[in-house]
Parts: C-alpha cells; sequence; structure tokens
C-alpha cells in the first residue's frame, strides 16, 4: 500500500526536476545557461521514460532512453561548437 | 526484494534529478549550476536507468541499460566540458565570490588557444568586478 504510493513520488520528484530547469531556460541571463538547462531536461527525459516503463510494464521505452541519450550529447556538442565561433 | 530495490534505485535517482533541477535554479553562476546538472543528473539517470533494468530483469535490457549508462557517464563529461569552455570564450560572468581564476588572460582569443603567458588581459573582464551582470542578490 506505501510501496503502491511511493511509486508516484517518483514521478513528483521529476516533476519538480522539470520545473525547475523549465523556468531556468526561460529566464536564464546567457546563451548557455538555456543550453545547459535543455541538455539537463532530456537528461531528466531518459530517466522520466525509463521510470515510466517501470510503471506501465513496456520495455520497448528503454530503446527510446537510448535513442534520446545520443541526441541529447550530439545537439549538447553542437550548442557548444556554435557557441565557441560565434561573432558578437 | 526485489521490489524494495527498484524502488529504491529509483527514488534515490529520481532525488538526484530533483537535486539537480533545483540546482540549476537556485546556483548563482552558469559554472556552479552546469557542476549541479552534470554530477547530480547524469548520476540519478543513470540510477534510474538500473532500476528499470532490475525490475524487467531480462538479457537485452541488461544490455540496453548498461550500454546507456556507460554512454551517458561518457559523454557528459565532454559535453560539459565542452560546454563549460564555449562559456568561458563568450564572457560569462563568474560569481562575484570567486576567488580564483586560473584561466583569465591565458586564452588567446583570436585562435582560441591556450598560452603559457598573460596574452589578453584587456579582452576578458578582470577576475575582481567580474560579476556585476548577473543576479547573485539571493
Amino acid at each position: 500500500m506505501i510501496i503502491d504510493n511511493l511509486w508516484y513520488v517518483v514521478f513528483i520528484f521529476l516533476t519538480v526536476g522539470f520545473i525547475s530547469a523549465f523556468i531556468r531556460l526561460a529566464k536564464g541571463p546567457h546563451l548557455p545557461d538555456r543550453i545547459i538547462s535543455l541538455d539537463l531536461i532530456s537528461v531528466m527525459a531518459i530517466g522520466f521514460f525509463a521510470a515510466y516503463a517501470v510503471l506501465y510494464d513496456q520495455p520497448s521505452f528503454m530503446d527510446v532512453s537510448i535513442i534520446l541519450a545520443i541526441i541529447t550529447f550530439l545537439g549538447t556538442v553542437a550548442f557548444a561548437y556554435y557557441l565557441e565561433r560565434r561573432v558578437k | 526484494m526485489s521490489e524494495y530495490l527498484i524502488l529504491a534505485f529509483l527514488l534515490l535517482g529520481s532525488f538526484l534529478v530533483m537535486v539537480a533541477g533545483i540546482g540549476l535554479l537556485r546556483m548563482p553562476d552558469l559554472f556552479l549550476r552546469m557542476s549541479a546538472t552534470a554530477k547530480a543528473g547524469t548520476l540519478g539517470t543513470g540510477l534510474m536507468v538500473l532500476g528499470a533494468a532490475i525490475f524487467f530483469d531480462e538479457f537485452s535490457i541488461y544490455t540496453r541499460a548498461i550500454a546507456l549508462i556507460v554512454f551517458l557517464f561518457s559523454t557528459a563529461p565532454v559535453a560539459a566540458h565542452m560546454l563549460g569552455r564555449a562559456a568561458y570564450f563568450d564572457g560569462v560572468p563568474l560569481w562575484k565570490g570567486t576567488i580564483r581564476n586560473d584561466l583569465w588572460g591565458h586564452y588567446q582569443l583570436s585562435t582560441h588557444s591556450l598560452e603559457e603567458e598573460i596574452v589578453s588581459p584587456t579582452d576578458l573582464p578582470a577576475p575582481d568586478n567580474a560579476a556585476d551582470a548577473d543576479e547573485t542578490k539571493e
């Protein structure tokens, strides 16, 4: 009984993290702040898919996590590359 | 027994992810924010993926989870380092409580190379008054 309700604490924690990252994404004073908040949102989404796969017993969501990890890394590296070569 | 282990992994992982999000919101400086997200977020996500792998308990899911964890733990420091380097070149102000800035003046801004002597002291903000533009009042 306690166990059944504790599953939802996982999603409450994840929701608080998502909201904090979105607030930083909206008000970040510089461009790198927004980039790291997008990076953290993607990393949180990987964990969210893992928790969702456990909650609904769907092992296919683990594939989504792998794809998302690869795309997140490439996106952050591309952002950093063009940020470093930006002409102000 | 296994259910408690899965729940412990998922709770600890999601708690660390929440700590990373709150640290991203509350830290006063880009580099401090990056230290919160790169470490706590990666470890929390790795724990959650490990909990999901223990829940399914199949060989294919274990393979995917281990591949994901190894990939995540090897690429997150690379991405954070590249982004921190680019942000330092971009001139992001440091927190006003910063007491050391060893890189100050050592980057050649035209060629993006690291030099031994101080090469460009006028292009970068001085380490003392670097943080007037950021929100450091809280």
